[in-house]
């Protein structure tokens, strides 16, 4: 299946990427590598520009200028938005994930805990009943949630558990690259420390890889194996997370380390 | 084009001005060239109400000529008002003769049933459609089914089939069932209960589909495959009775149940009306011919 | 012994007959004349007129007449009717500028070039029940003290066309004239839609409908600050222009009320703060009508002014979908038509999943 992705390359390669609002800079000019089985952590203050990038990064916003190439399975580095939509719309039901904020906006409401995994497996041809609940009923389990209650409805459960359910809904077409936007944020410090291990080890586990925007460096440090700093639009400092958050070089990046409470 | 003198005056044949039929007829052939398709058109208001079958009649006006023979049921059923309604359109309107007979129809215009006895090649079946979309419950917007039929996105649709199974043990859709059309286009097959979605798959008649008030044809050409959703390990299935007909005794057609009195006496006959006079003409009888089943619903075994 | 009901044909013509009676009433009282309807109950002609999308005053009466003044079935009556109707050509743009005006208001000036001129209208009506009515009088009350004449000192210009020259309110853009215009008679609606799509479907749609859509714009649902630049209404000249002629002759008059809204507008990063327009018109005197167009135009245009689409006014699709009146009535009262088939489909199965239910709640309890 990987036959053709070529494993001396970069899973995505994002080259001096741009994104403007009408005279308003969203992110200016960011470039990075990320490597299969590697975890970026994007941090900054809101309206640092992290959300913007984040979403052109996930095809979500299309950039001004710059390219954002993704090693398919089938053909290598491909420019994302030199793709047909059909080709995106593609990938991103089947090789990627994005986990929301808000579980909301990543779930349908309306169906159940077992329908929202099994979704994206009938999405992509699964066709047994039998086996769809089985994977559906895998999956819940690797995110320690409930399976007594994977017929009942996300609106049914607690913010904690709702973001267990969306995570095993992305996991469950075993994508190769996961997007998280605040994932734990919008939960209490109890929820929030059980639900980082989890992730941490199932992103371990399953050899993903994942780009995490947080404001939170707790949260940064935890999963991430690289750290991004940003500011106004622009990337100030990046390198291994324990360097730039023990060893904080740009005067931004020492005032965001010396604000928070040491962890 | 030389007009009977029955023709309502000052209208053209088959109501509808020539220019107006060839951009039907356009819409067919591209729904026939895409089979399952829904192909936009520029619906006109008829003197019937939307929802009454106005996509139905504008099909079976494009198509037809002086020489077909008409045939209108509604539920199956050749005499209820609006099958009347719409045949007297015809007669007035175009002049053509009409029958009750399936196998006599040219043009068999339907609403909610397949008519029993099998259609042949050359026959058309025009179904009235009063919403074309299958996805539109899952989905409201038009932009998005359209961009998900073209990028073949269905997932949805069997998330709804899961949610039956997971809640009922079977998938309880019972009417206007989803199929999927040559392997490609996930389609409605108007109200139909879902007893007739097999009689479809590869039939010999063309199928065309109008629904007027939402503008839009779509076809299923002759021989086409036409497959009801469904899981591996829960198959598609029909409708079955424990009765059969009580005045002809089919036990292969779909019935209607009809309330005989305040006591939940009830029996079942056949709802395609021509079908059952057919087979007791052939000398076919039910249990009770002669009089009205006296069976309660207490007794009929329901756990109700 | 059964016999499935038959008869259709029978039923369907005596029914015929009572709605030709009831329609027709006491035949002690006199029969109401198409020109009764036309000139005593003008706003209703103008309404069926303006929602069935002809101008044809005898036509409408007459679909009033026969729906016993039910406007819908009128609007459907007269909708059907427009249908069969060839097309000889097509007009030029109506020039509302040159209307020969029976009145004509701004709320936002109080003195303006062409002045305010009210006209009939029942504004400043107190809405006391006037029993004097219920008597027939044939003189009718004292003739107006000034004669409805209609102004038209040559061009009046347009109350936007003030706030243009000074660059406050935003321009239109610029359309060539010869480019294809919309026309949802002939094609369906198509999304994203087009201004001129947009304003045919509003101009076609309920007044019901627009007039509590364009109210939720006030009260929240997608505001947008509007103020009645100008209502006029009054005749203006219909021309065509024959391709052989080569210059346009003209067709006729027709009455039309048009409004132009001012909304306020914040600008953005590339356009400085300025006033943004909605647009209404309708057939004859139709004033409601036009003012609800113009909020719902306005809250449709929030695309192309970058707002966010929030309210249910400002969704294209929900909006466009649903305003017209035989749309809606049809589907809705097709819900009389038998569904024997469906709901038998529907009880096998509710009676299915009893059994099914009963079955295992009687496994429980074992």
């Amino acid at each position: 299946m990987t036959a053709l992705m070529d494993q001396d390359q970069p899973l995505l390669r994002v080259s001096s990427v741009t994104k403007y609002y009408d005279l308003m800079i969203g992110c200016r000019n960011v470039s990075f590598d990320l490597w299969p089985g590697e975890v970026l952590g994007i941090v900054g203050e809101s309206g640092s520009g992290k959300s913007t990038l984040l979403n052109c990064l996930s095809t979500r916003l299309e950039p001004n200028s710059g390219a954002i190439e993704y090693n398919t399975r089938a053909s290598g580095l491909v420019d994302l938005f030199t793709m047909s939509e059909a080709e995106r719309r593609m990938l991103m039901r089947t090789d990627w994930g994005f986990v929301h904020q808000n579980p909301r906006d990543g779930l349908r409401m309306g169906v159940s805990a077992g329908a929202n995994i099994g979704e994206r497996m009938m999405a992509v041809g699964a066709r047994v009943y039998g086996d769809i609940r089985e994977s559906a009923a895998h999956w819940l389990g690797r995110v320690e949630f409930d399976i007594d209650r994977m017929d009942h409805l996300p609106s049914t459960f607690s913010g904690g558990m709702q973001q267990r359910v969306q995570i095993a809904r992305n996991l469950a077409v075993n994508p190769r690259l996961i997007f998280m936007d605040e994932p734990t944020g919008g939960l209490d410090v109890s929820v929030q420390a059980r639900l980082l291990d989890l992730l941490r080890e199932l992103v371990g586990d399953l050899g993903l890889s994942a780009i995490v925007v947080t404001h939170d460096l707790a949260v940064a440090r935890l999963l991430s194996h690289r750290l991004m700093v940003m500011r106004n639009g622009e990337v100030v400092e990046s390198g291994l997370t324990d360097q730039v958050l023990d060893d904080p070089q740009h005067p931004y990046t020492q005032l965001l380390v010396s604000s928070i409470l040491q962890v | 084009m030389p007009q009977p003198s029955s023709l309502k005056a000052g209208y053209n044949f088959a109501y509808l001005d020539e220019q107006t039929k060839r951009m039907i007829r356009r819409a067919i052939l591209k729904a026939v060239a895409i089979p399952g398709y829904q192909v936009p058109f520029g619906s006109r208001e008829m003197p019937l109400p939307y929802g009454w079958g106005t996509g139905g009649i504008q099909v079976t006006a494009g198509i037809i000529g002086p020489d077909d023979t008409l045939k209108v049921i509604d539920q199956g059923a050749d005499d209820t008002t609006n099958a009347v309604s719409i045949r007297r359109f015809f007669a007035n309107t175009a002049g053509v003769a009409t029958t009750e007979q399936t196998e006599d129809a040219t043009i068999i215009q339907t609403r909610h049933r397949i008519p029993e006895t099998p259609l042949q090649a050359g026959q058309i079946l025009v179904y009235q459609v009063p919403i074309p979309e299958p996805l539109r419950w899952l989905e409201p917007r038009e932009t998005e089914t359209r961009k998900m039929h073209a990028l073949q996105e269905y997932g949805i649709m069997y998330v709804r089939l899961y949610e039956d199974i997971s809640r009922y043990g079977h998938i309880s859709t019972a009417y206007d069932y989803p199929v999927m059309v040559n392997g490609r286009y996930l389609m409605r097959p108007s109200p139909i209960p879902k007893f007739d979605n097999p009689k479809m798959d590869r039939n010999p008649a063309l199928q065309l589909f109008g629904a007027g008030r939402e503008k839009r044809i779509y076809a299923v050409p002759p021989y086409t495959s036409v497959k009801s959703l469904d899981f591996k390990d829960y198959p598609f299935q029909v409708q079955k009775w424990d009765d059969c007909c009580t005045l002809c005794g089919a036990d292969d057609s779909f019935l209607d149940e009809i309330i005989t009195d305040d006591a939940g006496g009830r029996m079942f006959v056949c709802s395609d009306s021509d079908y059952c006079a057919k087979r007791r003409d052939a000398g076919h009888s039910g249990p009770n011919p002669g009089e009205a089943a006296t069976k309660k619903i207490g007794e009929a075994g329901d756990a109700a | 012994m059964y016999v499935a009901v038959k008869g259709g044909e029978k039923a369907i013509e005596n029914s015929l007959d009572l709605v030709a009676e009831e329609r027709r009433g006491d035949r002690d009282v006199p029969e109401l004349t198409i020109e009764q309807i036309k000139s005593q109950m003008a706003l209703a002609v103008d309404r069926v007129m303006t929602e069935g999308s002809i101008y044809d005053r005898d036509l409408a009466a007459l679909a009033i007449k026969q729906a016993q003044g039910d406007i819908i079935e009128a609007v459907f009556l007269l909708r059907a009717y427009r249908t069969t109707l060839p097309r000889f050509g097509y007009s030029a743009p109506i020039d509302t500028a040159q209307m020969g005006i029976q009145r004509r208001i701004s709320a936002t000036y109080k003195d303006l070039p062409g002045g305010q001129i009210l006209g009939p209208t029942y504004d400043y009506t107190h809405r006391l029940l006037d029993f004097d009515l219920t008597e027939e009088n044939r003189n009718g009350p004292a003739a107006a003290r000034t004669a409805p004449e209609a102004v038209n000192d040559g061009e009046i210009p347009h109350v936007t066309d003030l706030l243009n020259h000074e660059g406050l309110i935003q321009q239109e853009p610029e359309t060539d004239e010869d480019a294809p215009i919309a026309d949802l008679t002939r094609q369906p609606l198509a999304f994203p839609a087009g201004r001129d799509l947009r304003l045919q479907n509003l101009a076609r749609g309920d007044e019901g409908f627009l007039l509590a859509l364009g109210y939720s714009t006030q009260r929240g649902y997608g505001n947008n600050h509007p103020f009645v630049g100008e209502i006029r209404m009054g005749e203006v000249s219909v021309e065509i222009e024959p391709e052989e002629l080569g210059f346009p002759i003209e067709i006729g008059e027709i009455t039309v009320t048009e409004c132009e809204l001012v909304n306020q507008f914040a600008g953005t990063a590339d356009s400085p703060p300025q006033f943004t327009r909605g647009y209404g018109l309708s057939f004859g005197k139709a004033e409601r009508k036009a003012i609800a167009m113009g909020l719902v135009d306005r809250a449709l245009r929030c695309r192309e002014l970058g707002e966010e689409p929030t309210a249910p006014a400002q969704d294209e699709e929900f909006v466009l979908y649903h305003t017209d009146n035989v749309e809606a009535s049809g589907f809705l009262q097709h819900l009389k038509l038998p569904h024997y088939v469906d709901f038998q489909s529907e009880l096998e199965l509710i009676r299915k999943l009893r059994a099914e239910y009963m079955a295992r709640r009687q496994a429980a309890a074992e």
